[in-house]
């Protein structure tokens, strides 16, 4: 097959995709886009209340960031399973990178499932997040 | 918080419909940077091979969202039994399972219930499991969430 998973082998570092720093604009349209606007994402004596230096980024932004990056890993694949854990809470200011490590390769009749460990790092290489993520390819048994 | 009230778990909630608009894949996408064209130009999604613009991975959660009346919030405070006052909810897990993808113009239910509820640290953190069963304009499952909440009492 052609994909670009193809040649992709168990251990094998995926290119880290590196996001800009976390901006409050960005905190603002992703939670118009989003439908999630609990003012600890968009107000710092809310988030200061709870203890936080100021506003948080939404959890599910960065677990978005982690899909996208997933996108531009398996643009062929499907995603069949993601699964995320929140580890720390991103502040602004932080720039992240998604990064994913191929875990399994399996292939039966009609497809192959990849398996990824996931996760995002700050600019310190703290843990912001972890999980896992199955991708499915279509076989191709012309070659 | 009150006394930990399992006897929710198993509640549904009422089931909330939606129909995926093109045009707010686009401005998901956007908001989280990535300008890849299947998300904006149905051509491009089409000639890689979807049906139609295909909604990224974490879309359809923000979709559901959209349409409770309640914030999730609100939610979650309903089933601990507080009004939130210093009380944080805190992404703590987020899972999906993908059973086939999901586009622009699927007409989508989603069916959600408490699957657990339980705590740690002596109390001091409660966690509240929802899950949610996405079902298409075909009556066939396409995805499944469960979404784990933190709350925990403000320092």
């Amino acid at each position: 097959m052609s994909g670009p998973g193809a040649a992709v082998c168990p251990g094998v570092k995926l290119p880290g995709l590196h996001l800009p720093p976390i901006e409050a604009a960005v905190l603002e349209r992703y939670a118009a886009a989003s439908g999630d606007h609990a003012r600890i994402h968009l107000d710092d004596e809310t988030a200061r209340a709870a203890g936080f230096p100021g506003v948080i980024a939404h959890g599910l932004l960065i677990m978005a960031y982690l899909g996208r990056a997933i996108g531009g890993w398996y643009p062929e694949g499907a995603l069949r399973g993601f699964s995320c854990r929140f580890m720390a809470v991103t502040l602004l200011g932080d720039r992240l990178t998604c990064c994913g490590t191929v875990v399994t390769l399996t292939t039966n009749a009609a497809e192959q499932l990849t398996e990824l460990d996931v996760s995002v790092v700050d600019q310190h290489g703290g843990l912001k997040l972890k999980g896992t993520a199955t991708i499915a390819a279509p076989v191709d048994d012309s070659e | 918080m009150k006394e930990l009230d399992r006897s929710r778990i198993g509640t549904r909630f009422p089931t909330v419909q939606a129909r995926v608009e093109a045009r707010e894949i686009g401005a998901f996408a956007r908001a989280i940077g990535d300008l890849d064209p299947i998300y904006f130009d149905e051509s491009a999604a089409i000639a890689k091979g979807y049906r139609s613009i295909p909604a990224p991975p974490t879309f359809a959660f923000c979709l559901k969202m959209k349409q409770q009346t309640e914030s999730p919030d609100q939610l979650l405070w309903s089933v601990l039994g507080t009004d939130g006052a210093g009380i944080t909810l805190l992404h703590a897990e987020q899972s999906f399972v993908y059973d086939s993808t999901i586009c622009a113009g699927d007409a989508l239910s989603f069916e959600e219930h408490i699957a657990d509820i339980y705590e740690k640290k002596g109390g001091a953190l409660v966690f509240v499991v929802l899950e949610t069963r996405v079902i298409n304009q075909a009556g066939e499952r396409v995805a499944c969430f469960r979404h784990t909440e933190a709350a925990r009492r403000d320092p």
